[in-house]
């Protein structure tokens, strides 16, 4: 059983994809992306994540592949290692501790042993440029000390950083400045823009800067959005630049293609524009990519682009500019309004996501699931520009409805407002939008929820506003003979002393309805909406309601702002207890009794766990953060987990997730979800990453089944070696760790083997070979004896053999030789 | 990445009546030309060839239209006493009419003396029909009885005595010509077969029954009686299929629309309903200026005829569709041009690169996609679009305003193009549902222009225009809100038991929640 200790507070929904530049394998198969503490390892066909690569202690800083050896990768990290990776299978070969904060990593080709790093050594705005002499070692961990200095006086981020023409240059710039060091002449000239002195230089800053890779020209992105395309820079006086300009806003990153041909640049207008032969005229866009472009990377091979944008989201882009594929992580770059919800159908999270946008993030695959476009208006990224938000969202029962909110306002008294409800569509899986309102209210809405109760089956609405007013809104039948219909209508409007409503509840059987103006909680019927009862406790207004569940139905809770927590008793109308804590968030579980509540203090946040019939909490945990918790869910497992421990218990059947200011997704755990994500198969892996699609999965074997019927075709016309993916032995022998295998004599021998064999048969015996075969399958069951004698016998066959193809084989010899063949060696050929 | 997102277009409820295609189709209509006869009209009856002739009985008169003519083409005269129920027969060759005094006379359309006159009756004759094959005359009285004649012979061939009270309304089924239905004063609606010299089904209607009618299929029979028109399933024996009870006074005729996919009453309370044959619901509705009596529609339903008590006849004619086709079209690229390529199969090595279709745009939309600004502002405020669909002009409006470029749209025009913009705003600026967006645009223009004030005469009658409008609508405002106040006084006053145990109530509340503070 889990122990009790080890339940702690855990960070999860992934980290942020696009915090450094992604990177591509040398074949394009692969994309590796930093997510903070780990390098996640995606196939660029299928999106799917293959590895995480796991080990650094603090945010992954930077990710190059070795130009050595294009099957291994490099990772800096702020925790002063350097890492050196198998990205294949997953494991990590080397570690280089350098010791100091490693802000980036570079690597060039000509520099076999070394690496260039970002540091800041003295003061901490002062960064570095440094080599790194990566020592040659055999041990796994390496201490790498030999730092020599190149650059000084530079910007910490890799994007103002470019190595040119391989290695012959290195170009850095900050500010107004861009200094390039020449690694032969061991000089540095320094180009300045004029500065901030008159208004019309005023943006001239540098951004970001890249190297043509063939000739001697430097890109430089600048505030202003100009590009600026250096030349002659060896020389102090005599150098030239010319200037192109497109983006209104900050050049946020340059890269060049692989050939140098055209150049690529993005920024906050979310436009990927292509730039042909360096020239004003010859321009592509690929327009609409729905969030800032923070980074621009370019695959090895030339074939594939990528962006990494401010939504936490890494698109893949063919050469001819079409998106082919998208890695989204969890979208955080928003505020969210609309808290955390569970959708009821998918057990998603579900929450504010790309602007207008509402995401589903699955929690169990750490996986965006889908984007629902709520607001349906084109996005204009511009600063300054006031946006409609989606304010509010709220799940009906079963997940059949979902309604959202939308706002805008420009100025005090103009405010636009929509309510829009969707219906989930079963055909389509998703949803359809149903009914739009425009001005739901003419004010605010401060709190939406569907009443879930099983004895209402016409679905109902209630919506809260700052405009004093309640309103009640159910679904009517809207058809006619021309076409079935149903809209959603309101059904009553409900007031209380023109207060301002505040929050709304529908109690668990849908029978009574909390609505709470300002200090006042007022409770309707939700049969005929008739004013019931009210509750006051004049502490202040009312933050939170909600009415308990199960046995302890009866309860009321309220929050107040001045930080007192009340539980009415609805059978005898009066206060039961009440408590003093600033609640921030309250969250009732809906698998049990249970009350989360998270309160706030100077030193951080606490959280309590109560039933409503007992004011004793069940579980305290103080410090759960040091930030504000913003927003809380609790959602129900799958599998129950079993905490022996009664102060653990309440995390049996759900889980509770919580968010914190700075929009990082916590919950309560024994270990970090990542630890908990199965990786996805090595099987993925050995099949070369074909996308597994179900219909990979129906039509692959086939297609497997095929192929092999062809090659069988072909061998008998051509000798061609065998094909690699269809001989388990091969991918077995290739996956295994080198240390398990025999040595590399010992294959060398079986290899020369199976080859002469093998053209032996095809010569002498091809009509025999099918009852030889038949022969082989009975013999072969009685197991792994004879294979142990084959392989004893073989050092001593190895001399003979290569005589003995000549001569006639005695009979004996022959089997001897059959039962090689039965043993599959043929993976050697490929070797 | 996903593609442009056209502008969002406010859409506005539309008060009033829905329009659907029934509302549309029944609307399309001339108006009425209005004909007056001597008497009330009692039975209206289209010739079912061409050229679609109708029959008008009314008094002691037939009177034989023609389709677009407003005098009679021909006048059946000869009748001693009122005339009921002229109907021509299937091939529209002969017509046939009851009277007052008991007589069935049968005419040829062409000729004005009488053919036949079947004497049998002893009291008025209120029905007469056509059997299917042409030869016999079914015919009912006041006499209780149902009488089938020969045309030939002019002999009586059967009656029938079931009824026990006036027969006054019946129907010969189209399909087998020894099938007729009666409806009677008796409350039942019977059908009669001539083989069996008896009624086979009896249905029970429930009042007094003014109008049968068959549908063309035969499976279905409607009855009109006091407010209720039923459809009875004759093929299940007589079952009823449904009842409808959409008029205020009695049904008197009832008819189906030449697709049979409507059915229309007409009833004294001077409405006719137009019902679904498929859901029985009411789709649309006419009103007459008097109680109506008679009912029918021409071929193709190219003419309502409808015939009321006070001797009026409403004939409606279709509007021709002919108009769309007079503008010359347009060359279009042949259908070759559109398929050109598509049925290419694809072959083993070529790869196949498929296009995205193009989405449609409108022309602001392009505008706003490429960012010309004032360009899809300068669209929207085009005449065509600002008096046909405000609601775009002020959705660009406000997309504009989103954008954050609506001042630059609006900054830089001349004399002509801000007095289109005013001219927009005088008229639309009072509308609630636009007010919000236009006040803000109308602001952004007095901060634009108001340097160049006093340059136009033009421009500064129109901004005088504006503010006069404002002001009036201010005053409006206070008016409302005024009025808003002593009605809320009122309502005050009228509701004050009810308020008062609510504040008690809540006061107890109060109390209560002291007390366990205490």
């Amino acid at each position: 059983m889990v122990a009790a200790e080890s339940v702690r507070v855990v960070r999860c929904g992934g980290s942020e994809l696009s915090f450094r530049r992604a990177a591509f394998s040398a074949d394009s198969k692969y994309i590796f992306c930093v997510s903070g503490d780990f390098v996640k390892v995606h196939s660029t066909a299928t999106e799917e994540c293959v590895h995480i690569l796991q080990g650094h202690r603090n945010l992954v800083t930077g990710i190059q592949l070795n130009p050595n050896n294009h099957l291994q990768l490099y990772s800096c990290s702020f925790d002063g290692t350097i890492k050196l990776w198998d990205y294949i299978d997953g494991i990590l070969i080397k570690t280089f501790t350098v010791g100091h904060k490693l802000h980036a990593l570079f690597t060039l080709a000509c520099a076999e042993d070394s690496v260039f790093v970002i540091i800041n050594k003295d003061k901490p705005d002062v960064f570095q440029l440094v080599s790194v002499k990566l020592p040659k070692s055999s041990s796994q961990e390496i201490e790498a000390k030999e730092l020599s200095f190149v650059l000084d006086y530079i910007n910490q981020s890799p994007k103002c950083i470019a190595f040119g023409n391989e290695g012959e240059y290195v170009a850095a710039v900050r500010d107004f400045y861009l200094s390039v060091y020449f690694f032969k002449k061991k000089t540095t000239s320094r180009f300045t823009l004029s500065s901030s002195k008159n208004k019309k230089h005023a943006k001239n800053n540098f951004t970001c800067v890249a190297c043509h890779p063939k000739e001697d020209c430097i890109a430089t992105g600048h505030k202003d959005g100009k590009i600026r395309l250096w030349r002659n820079f060896d020389d102090d006086k005599k150098y030239t630049y010319t200037c192109l300009h497109w983006h209104h806003d900050m050049v946020m990153d340059l890269a060049f293609s692989v050939t140098g041909t055209s150049l690529l640049s993005g920024g906050r207008e979310s436009v990927l524009v292509e730039w042909r032969d360096a020239t004003e005229k010859n321009k592509e866009f690929l327009p609409r990519l729905g969030a800032t472009i923070e980074h621009i990377s370019v695959s090895p091979a030339g074939d594939l682009f990528c962006t990494s944008h401010s939504d936490n989201k890494i698109i893949i882009i063919h050469r001819n500019l079409e998106a082919s594929a998208v890695i989204q992580g969890l979208v955080k770059d928003s505020n969210i309004f609309t808290g955390l919800m569970i959708d009821p159908r998918t057990k998603a999270l579900v929450l504010n996501g790309k602007p207008g946008h509402l995401q589903f993030y699955s929690l169990q695959h750490d996986k965006q699931l889908y984007n629902l476009d709520i607001i349906q208006q084109e996005y204009i990224n511009d600063y300054g520009l006031i946006q409609i938000e989606l304010t509010k969202a709220a799940f009906g029962r079963y997940g059949n409805w979902l309604a959202t909110v939308e706002q805008r306002q420009e100025k005090e008294t103009e405010l636009e407002s929509q309510m829009k409800l969707w219906v989930y569509d079963k055909k389509t899986q998703g949803f359809v939008l149903n009914t739009k309102i425009n001005m739901p209210h003419e004010d605010h809405i401060t709190a939406l929820c569907f009443c879930n109760a099983e004895k209402f089956e016409n679905p109902t609405l209630v919506t809260a506003s700052k405009d004093g007013h309640f309103k009640v809104w159910i679904l009517t039948d809207d058809s006619d003979i021309y076409k079935k219909a149903v809209g959603w209508t309101c059904d009553f409007v409900g007031s209380y002393h023109k207060y301002q409503a505040t929050n709304c509840c529908f109690s668990e059987d849908g029978s009574l309805l909390a609505v709470s103006f300002e200090e006042i909680v007022t409770i309707w019927d939700s049969e005929t909406w008739e004013l019931k009862c009210t509750f006051c406790q004049r502490a202040g207004n009312i933050r939170h309601l909600c009415f308990g569940r199960l046995t302890c139905s009866k309860y009321l809770l309220g929050a107040t702002e001045n930080g007192i927590l009340c539980c009415w008793n609805l059978l005898s109308c009066a206060l039961e207890w009440s408590a003093k804590l600033t609640i921030r968030v309250m969250e009732p579980d809906p698998c049990s009794e249970n009350i989360a509540a998270v309160s706030q203090s100077s030193a951080g946040s606490d959280l309590f766990v109560f039933k409503p019939s007992e004011p004793r909490p069940l579980y305290i945990q103080k410090n759960i953060s040091r930030e504000e918790v913003q927003w809380g869910v609790f959602v129900p497992r799958d599998v129950p987990e079993s905490f022996t421990s009664e102060a653990y218990q309440w995390l049996n059947r759900s889980q509770f997730y919580f968010l914190t200011k700075s929009q990082s997704l916590l919950t309560f755990s024994t270990k970090s979800p990542e630890e908990k994500l199965t990786p996805t198969s090595k099987q993925l892996l050995a099949e070369e990453s074909l996308p597994t699609t179900p219909f990979y999965f129906i039509l692959g074997k086939h297609r497997q089944q095929q192929d092999k019927k062809i090659n069988e075709a072909l061998e008998s016309e051509l000798v061609q070696l065998p094909l690699t993916e269809n001989i388990p032995a091969i991918s077995e022998l290739l996956h295994t760790p080198a240390h398990v295998l025999p040595s590399a004599s010992f294959l060398c021998s079986k290899f020369v083997n199976s080859l002469l064999l093998s053209k032996e048969t095809k010569s002498g015996e091809e009509i025999l070979e099918d009852v030889d075969m038949e022969e082989e399958k009975e013999s072969g069951d009685d197991s792994d004896e004879e294979h142990d004698f084959t392989e004893n016998t073989q050092d001593t066959n190895d001399t003979e053999l290569g005589e003995d193809i000549i001569h006639q084989l005695s009979k004996s010899e022959e089997k001897e030789l059959r039962k090689f063949r039965k043993v599959d060696y043929s993976w050697i050929t490929v070797l | 990445m996903a593609g442009y997102k056209p502008a969002a277009i406010q859409t506005y409820p539309v008060l009033g009546e829905k329009i659907t295609q029934d509302t549309l189709y029944w609307n399309n209509y001339k108006t009425p030309v209005q004909i007056k006869e001597f008497g009330a009209v009692s039975k209206v009856d289209f010739s079912p060839q061409p050229p679609y002739n109708y029959a008008v009985t009314a008094s002691s008169r037939i009177h034989i239209y023609g389709r677009y003519s407003q005098e009679p083409i021909k006048t059946f005269s000869r009748f001693k006493d009122t005339a009921y129920c002229a109907t021509f027969r299937q091939d529209g060759r002969l017509l046939v009419a009851g009277s007052e005094d008991g007589g069935v006379q049968l005419f040829d359309i062409s000729g004005r003396a009488p053919l036949r006159q079947f004497e049998g009756h002893t009291k008025a004759v209120h029905t007469v029909d056509f059997t299917a094959d042409k030869y016999h005359v079914v015919s009912g009285a006041d006499d209780y009885t149902v009488k089938l004649w020969d045309i030939p012979n002019s002999k009586e061939i059967l009656t029938f005595k079931e009824h026990s009270d006036y027969v006054r309304c019946g129907c010969a089924s189209k399909l087998n010509p020894d099938l007729f239905v009666t409806g009677s004063y008796d409350h039942t609606v019977k059908m009669f077969d001539a083989r069996t010299n008896k009624s086979v089904i009896s249905v029970e209607h429930g009042q007094p029954v003014e109008s049968v009618l068959l549908f063309p299929s035969g499976s279905l029979l409607a009855s009109a009686g006091g407010r209720y028109v039923k459809i009875w399933d004759m093929l299940k024996g007589g079952q009823l299929l449904v009842s409808l009870k959409n008029h205020h006074k009695t049904v008197t005729c009832l008819y189906l629309s030449s697709s049979g996919q409507r059915l229309l009453s007409g009833s004294l309370d001077r409405k006719v309903k137009v019902y679904s044959t498929t859901s029985y619901k009411v789709v649309h509705s006419f009103d007459y200026a008097a109680s109506i009596l008679s009912l029918a529609l021409a071929h193709e339903d190219e003419t309502i005829v409808v015939g009321m008590t006070n001797g009026i006849l409403s004939v409606k004619h279709r509007k021709s569709e002919a108009k769309k086709d007079s503008l010359p079209r347009r060359r279009r690229p042949a259908y070759r041009t559109f398929i050109k390529g598509k049925n290419y199969m694809k072959q083993r090595d070529d790869i196949l690169i498929n296009r995205p279709s193009k989405k449609h745009l409108e022309l602001y939309d392009r505008d706003l996609k490429n960012f010309r600004v004032s360009k899809a502002l300068d669209r929207v405020l085009e005449p065509s679009c600002t008096i046909k669909t405000p609601e775009i002009t002020v959705s660009i409006i406000k997309e504009l305003n989103r954008r954050g470029v609506l001042a630059n749209a609006l900054a830089g025009r001349d004399e002509k193009e801000i007095s289109r913009v005013l001219n927009f705003l005088i008229r639309n600026l009072s509308q609630p549902r636009f007010a919000p967006v236009l006040i803000n645009a109308a602001e952004i223009i007095i901060d634009i222009y108001l340097p160049v004030i006093g340059q136009s005469p033009v421009v500064d009658k129109k901004f005088l225009l504006l503010q006069g409008l404002v002001e009036k609508e201010i005053d409006y405002q206070r008016e409302l809100l005024e009025t808003l106040g002593m009605m809320d006084m009122l309502f005050a006053t009228m509701t004050r038991k009810e308020s008062t145990s609510v504040l008690q109530h809540t006061s107890d509340g109060f109390l209560e929640n002291r007390k366990m503070e205490s």
